[in-house]
């Protein structure tokens, strides 16, 4: 899969995999006390790994300069294979904690294995696991296709994808050995934040480099959501993650902030996560796939074009919501509610825009299931986000904040929106990264569709139920004027409905199992059957003189 | 308004520029304030900080992920404030490097659950809480009983606080490792020290009930004592407090 690095580029791989190495030993030797060593040395290993592939394809003869004239893709399979690897460990972990509100003591008598350790190992594997690697893998591909340019280069996309990873792996095994700042979706610390901002200033720098040299006048719309999700969630990540750590030998920092300011702090990051790492990049990847998929142009350039910029500018206030009624001033909690409602203009501008580009390509959404992931994708961005801004309103909030109601919202989206849509374009991109006429068995995406379908709907029915009957017990009163339930009556409550939240679960990790054995089979028995098609080739140099207008 | 879009969407670095202003703009607004607005968090002159061995104990907390299940901010609702005490008041966290309001409650809030229960009560319920409830869905912690408290970094521990703003003095950062062991063995000679600097009404205590042993367990009880406990602001009437 390196083949195509240049000679030069397999030298400048090595240095940084040593310079990689040598941070790792230090940690290593710095952190022997704290658990801040055992992740030098995963990062020693990690360097190791690299260095040997490097040398292992040293000698390999260069690539000519024809590779110039195609897309560089490698780096977009691997990604591929890598986001479906941390579906199932961050579904896997996903269920199995489910399994631990029913059954709390089906793990082992050890730190690693409880619920709070492995909540966020389910919680990081899925949206930075599962849907980084999926937006940086289909980002790549898009960027590529939208601007006709090739990547600039072959080593930055490698150390993107790799480096990201690495940040995943070291966050997913920090919590699991205590390592976490606590931040909700931030948990990593603060080395692991250090290492991402490298990572996501490089995978910035791929970007604005390609578009500077993009064939095309102008910046396709999937490229704008693509950009927002970089650009926004290096800001938060920067100004959220801001700590000072105990010392150079410990793995523990403390938050710049504290209390309310933190609280607010968090909830801007937090939702904002949601907004431009769960929505925006996800927007990007259902402006490219979506369309070609059904084969109709956009519906509107106008409603992109209101729904983008509407979701960049209101979202970014939105995250005090999730402090309603607590110790945040109201002005800011009402901000946010504002703010939240106003959102749903916007969102419903872009699930209309993607619904309606399906007209005239609604027997495609019958008879395809790839192109009806995303279909039903668009349906439940449409659901979730009328849902979310319902949810912001302060009187439903006081119901439904701190209840399964906000889990069941979240994986609404989770489930019914991020991941149909990364199956969705998953499932279009692997025949022609692998230049296949279709994937192995369409049969196969059918029942990946209904299994995910039908555990979507039973963990939200499941959440909806067990969430509003917590938020009423907590408030209802007996006619003497007390609180008519304890909270282990309201615990007692969930039980029913936690089994069927852990079944709805499973069934979506046994589709998720069943798209993996798909796309390795797809992969397996790729026998290049079509050949390149000229269309899908970056524009050659002249066609730069055929642009004078820009 | 197109026109322009269809100008810009053909410059990247505007599309970049324009992207950062427009998505800057609410965070602004609503978190630069309040750094700066002084009713924001309201005084309270007898907040304490944390002791060493409850900073360690609140590291645990963290560690083990409690926040996932437990809240610690009580909303200013009625049936809220009747289940687990007076609401949550902004100085109450303003130690918190990060604060740990939470936002979900699998479990009940915990803002108020100092002095709820006995000390034995939470040994017992950490190491199995279906001994304590049967119902319960808690994870059990047993191993906190046995892994020895590490101490010997307490001190970078409160400079590091310092550094983000919590008034550790020196006398407490070179003290730091004896007041955490002082603080759960009562009748050592480290013990005097500890309500010294930390006042007289510091739970010192031999929390998990072996006073010769600092473990992890005399840790998160000696924190979970304390929740609710650092002022007594959020207890008084709210004239006395607001000024």
């Amino acid at each position: 899969m390196l083949g195509q690095l240049t000679k030069n580029e397999r030298q400048l791989a090595l240095v940084i995999l040593l310079a990689v190495g040598l941070w790792g030993l230090v940690f290593g030797v710095a952190g022997k006390d704290d658990p801040l060593g055992a992740h030098g040395w995963i990062i020693v290993l990690a360097a190791l790994a690299g260095i040997f592939k490097i040398i292992s394809i040293y000698y390999d003869p260069e690539p000519s300069d024809d590779r110039l004239s195609s897309y560089y893709d490698d780096p977009t399979k691997l990604g591929i294979i890598l986001a479906m690897v941390w579906a199932v460990i961050g579904l896997f972990v996903g269920d199995w904690v489910a399994w631990l509100l029913v059954k709390p003591d089906l793990t082992f008598d050890a730190g690693w294995s409880s619920f709070g350790r492995l909540r966020p190992v389910h919680t990081t594997g899925v949206i930075f696991g599962f849907g980084g690697n999926a937006l940086i893998a289909t980002s790549f591909y898009v960027l590529q296709r939208t601007s006709r340019a090739r990547l600039p280069d072959q080593l930055s996309p490698w150390f993107v994808l790799m480096g990201y990873n690495l940040f995943v792996i070291l966050a997913v095994t920090g919590y699991m050995m205590g390592i976490t700042q606590s931040k909700e979706y931030a948990e990593p610390e603060w080395y692991a934040d250090l290492w991402l901002v490298i990572v996501w200033v490089t995978y910035f720098g791929i970007y604005l480099r390609t578009l500077m040299r993009r064939k095309e006048p102008h910046i396709y719309v999937a490229n704008w959501y693509y950009m927002a999700f970089i650009l926004v969630v290096a800001v938060l990540h920067i100004v959220n993650n801001l700590a000072v750590p105990v010392s150079l030998g410990h793995a523990k920092s403390y938050s710049l902030f504290s209390g309310v300011q933190d609280a607010m702090t968090e909830w801007w990051y937090g939702h904002n996560a949601v907004a431009f790492f769960l929505t925006s990049g996800f927007l990007g990847m259902m402006y490219y796939y979506l369309p070609i998929r059904a084969g109709r142009p956009i519906f509107s350039y106008r409603l992109s074009i209101i729904s983008f910029w509407g979701i960049t500018f209101f979202y970014m206030w939105a995250g005090s919501h999730h402090l309603h009624y607590t110790a945040l001033p109201q002005w800011v909690q009402t901000l946010g509610m504002t703010f939240s409602l106003m959102l749903l203009v916007p969102s419903w501008a872009s699930a209309t825009n993607a619904l309606l580009t399906l007209n005239g390509a609604w027997h495609k959404v019958r008879d395809d299931a790839t192109l009806r992931f995303m279909m039903v994708a668009a349906v439940f961005y449409g659901l979730t986000t009328f849902e979310g801004s319902f949810l912001a309103i302060r009187s439903v909030n006081s119901l439904s904040h701190y209840t399964d109601w906000t889990v069941g919202h979240v994986h609404a989206g989770a489930l019914g929106w991020v991941a149909m849509i990364t199956f969705g374009s998953i499932y279009a991109s692997v025949p022609w990264l692998w230049k296949q006429k279709s994937m192995y068995s369409p049969k196969l995406v059918e029942v990946h569709f209904w299994l995910a379908v039908a555990g979507t709907i039973v963990y939200v029915f499941a959440m909806w139920n067990s969430g509003i009957i917590q938020g009423l017990m907590w408030r209802t009163y007996t006619e003497n004027g007390t609180l008519a339930y304890s909270f282990v009556d309201s615990l007692i409550a969930m039980h029913p409905y936690y089994i069927a939240r852990a079944v709805g679960g499973l069934l979506f990790l046994l589709g998720a199992l069943v798209g993996c054995y798909n796309i390795w089979m797809t992969i397996k028995t790729a026998t290049h059957v079509i050949p390149e098609s000229a269309a899908d080739r970056p524009a050659v140099a002249p066609a730069a003189a055929l642009q004078p207008g820009e | 308004m197109f026109g322009l879009h269809y100008r810009l969407e053909r410059k990247a670095i505007g599309l970049v520029l324009a992207i950062i202003i427009v998505s800057s703009i609410g965070g602004l607004v609503e978190i630069a304030p309040l750094f700066t607005i002084h009713q924001t968090v309201e005084d309270a002159p007898d907040m304490r900080v944390y002791t060493p061995l409850e900073l360690s104990g609140r590291n645990i907390y963290i560690r083990e992920g409690c926040y996932a299940c437990h809240s610690q901010m009580i909303r200013t609702l009625r049936d809220e404030v009747e289940r687990y005490g007076p609401y949550s008041l902004a100085v109450e966290s303003k130690y918190d490097h990060p604060m740990l309001w939470g936002s979900k409650r699998t479990g009940p809030d915990l803002a108020r659950i100092g002095g709820k229960y006995s000390d034995d009560w939470h040994v017992a319920h950490l190491n199995n809480p279906r001994d304590v409830m049967s119902v319960s869905v808690m994870p059990a912690y047993a191993w906190l009983s046995r892994t020895a408290l590490r101490t010997d970094d307490m001190g970078l521990q409160l400079k590091a606080q310092r550094a983000v703003g919590v008034p550790y003095t020196d006398d407490m950062i070179a003290n730091a490792t004896s007041d955490a062991y002082g603080q759960a063995s009562p009748d050592s000679p480290f013990a005097e020290g500890v309500t010294k600097r930390y006042g007289k009404a510091t739970n010192v205590r031999a929390f998990d009930g072996k006073p010769n042993d600092l473990t992890e367990m005399d840790a998160l009880v000696a924190y979970l004592q304390i929740l609710g406990k650092l002022t007594e602001a959020p207890y008084k009437p709210v004239a006395e407090v607001a000024r």
